[in-house]
């Protein structure tokens, strides 16, 4: 590596650098977010714009609050981001496991079913899935956005691909010793898994929190209204104001952002462990 | 757990035996009770839906009460001038978004795993930071960057002397301005995708293309771009899935406009389901595009996957 290196230094100055400006333009988004959501409308549309934060906010924040009831919506996605990722995750895990650790009869078959659902549009479900929601008399709830996307097709695949790892002598030691199946479970199987686990619940919790359409669609009411879906309703209306739905989207991505950056190793790692492996 | 006896411990040819026996307080039961939560809820959630779609596209929705029409929805799919539309649209970004992203995401990927280059962990976690961000937001924070009047965009365009550019409101820019979005929004993800596979590669294959002579490309060309295969046969398709299936970035950054621009097929289907709630018709939207979604697919396979 250093080698490499210290034979071509021009050459490491340069790619380096290059990437650095390609980076810097990636960032443009954020950077002008955190300074959007710190100033007010008209700020924002001012020629030439904001470069450096102002003292907006507080004040945003507060019209956020007013028009839309921001703190409760904040409060709407993390209960079902948490929810989901609490159930989507053992729902996930244990389908993971029954497929990576046995063999059984219907064992391909049932895989081959649930992994169709990483190719079949989303989208054809929509509608009947709209409509069984107003049949169960779920529309404008909670579980109406958690229920559906619980047994998730690529979360199945994760687990199944990370807990294929697991050394056979490590359960049937367990088994000898007379540890019954969930137990073995619990106790021999997830405790090494841990890294991928954490890559799990990473994974379903932004996409839960990053959800749109499906929320979109059976959350009608805006007391249950999730991030994204009051930032679009918002952004609908007609004197649309720009500072306080920007500061809205920070809250969105910001958090989410740091969150991400704390856990990434797993997160990627994890994440390729199940994506490149054939 | 009870301490095993050594005679258990020796006799191996008990053990078996013994595992099964313990394995008989569940039966064979075990491993279908661990499946069974994700099976039944999919069932329920994806597979009795997608037949009920399927009935669904048969009948059409006047006044909440459905008549079964037999074809007709598919017929007037094939003379629907705004399906038509949404077709070309999505096909559009197919065929030019997103090859180039894939481009760029394995020079990227290759840049990456550069030993010349510095801070690696730094960049690599740089360009995936995107992906992370929700549609929703993304797709705001773009709206207002692009603004044809006030956005920072044209304004910095302006700074050196070129005209402010209709981003979203002139067709031929929506469509490019939609392009940057998802190549803003995807590109680090693909990148990350490609860098894994890249890793993989053995080094000898590298040092051996040295020894016979070949330079920095033909090394690219002869070991690192067949050693990408899998990955990129990986990224094609959930590119192809995702980029049919597109919702949430025209519907937030354009609404699909202007003038049906950046109408996809996902929202064009939205609008017809949510907006003038015609279930069935929708639905029959939704199987062209299941359709479409599986025969690229299968496409896809036989052209990049023969070899592997």
């Amino acid at each position: 590596m250093t080698a490499a290196r210290t034979r071509h230094p021009g050459r490491s100055i340069l790619l380096t650098s290059g990437l650095a400006i390609a980076l810097a333009a990636v960032a443009v988004p954020f950077y002008w977010l955190a300074v959007g959501a710190t100033h007010s409308s008209q700020d924002i549309f001012d020629s030439p714009p904001p470069l450096l934060p102002g003292g907006h906010l507080g004040k945003n924040l507060a019209t956020l609050q007013e028009t839309a009831d921001f703190g409760r919506v904040v409060l709407n996605s993390l209960g079902i981001a948490s929810v989901y990722t609490l159930l989507a995750g053992a729902v996930c895990t244990l389908a993971g496991y029954g497929f990576a650790t046995y063999r059984f009869r219907g064992r391909e078959a049932l895989f081959g079913l649930l992994m169709l659902g990483l190719v079949v549009p989303a989208q054809i479900t929509l509608v009947p899935l709209f409509k069984m929601m107003a049949e169960l008399h779920w529309l404008n709830t909670y579980q109406a956005v958690i229920a559906p996307n619980l047994a998730l097709p690529f979360g199945i695949f994760l687990m199944r691909q990370s807990m294929a790892a697991l050394p056979k002598e490590l359960l049937d030691s367990g088994r000898m010793d007379g540890c019954g199946e969930f137990r073995l479970f619990l106790r021999v199987a997830l405790p090494p898994l841990r890294p991928a686990l954490a890559a799990l619940a990473l994974f379903l919790f932004l996409y839960q929190w990053n959800d749109f359409i499906w929320p979109l669609i059976v959350l009608r009411d805006d007391s249950t209204f999730t991030i994204p879906v009051a930032l679009a309703s918002l952004q609908g209306l007609d004197e649309t104001d720009y500072g306080a739905i920007l500061a809205g989207t920070a809250i969105a991505a910001v958090p989410m952002a740091i969150v991400f950056l704390a856990l990434q190793r797993h997160f990627v790692s994890g994440l390729l462990a199940g994506a490149v492996k054939e | 757990m009870t301490p095993s006896t050594p005679a258990a411990a020796v006799s191996r040819p008990a053990a078996p035996r013994r595992s099964a026996r313990r394995r008989g307080r569940w039966g064979t039961a075990a491993p279908y009770l661990f499946v069974l939560p994700a099976v039944l809820l999919f069932a329920g959630f994806k597979l009795y839906p997608i037949a009920w779609s399927f009935l669904l596209s048969l009948h059409r929705t006047v006044g909440g009460t459905e008549t079964f029409v037999g074809a007709d929805n598919y017929l007037r799919l094939a003379d629907d001038p705004l399906f038509w539309t949404a077709l070309r649209n999505t096909g559009v970004i197919l065929v030019v978004q997103v090859p180039l992203m894939l481009a760029l995401a394995t020079g990227l990927a290759v840049a990456l795993d550069s030993t010349l280059l510095r801070g690696r962990p730094v960049f690599r976690l740089g360009f995936f930071l995107p992906m992370v961000t929700g549609l929703v937001a993304y797709g705001i924070v773009f709206s207002v960057l692009l603004n044809e009047e006030y956005g920072l965009v044209n304004w910095l365009l302006g700074l050196v002397g070129i005209d402010p550019v209709p981003w979203l409101t002139e067709g031929l820019w929506a469509r490019i301005s939609l392009g940057l979005a998802l190549t803003w929004h995807y590109t680090g993800y693909n990148a990350v995708i490609l860098l894994a596979r890249l890793q993989t590669i053995p080094r000898e294959l590298y040092d051996a293309a040295a020894v016979d002579g070949a330079g920095a490309l033909g090394a690219f060309r002869h070991v690192t771009l067949p050693g990408l295969r899998p990955a990129l046969l990986l990224t094609t398709v959930l590119s192809t899935i995702g980029t049919l299936q597109l919702f949430d970035e025209p519907y937030v950054l354009t609404g699909g406009g202007p003038d049906n621009a950046t109408l996809t097929i996902g929202v064009y289907l939205y609008q017809n389901a949510f907006k003038y709630f015609d279930f069935g018709y929708a639905s029959a939207v939704a199987y062209a595009l299941t359709v479409l979604v599986g025969v690229l697919g299968m496409i896809q396979f036989r052209l990049l996957g023969e070899k592997s």
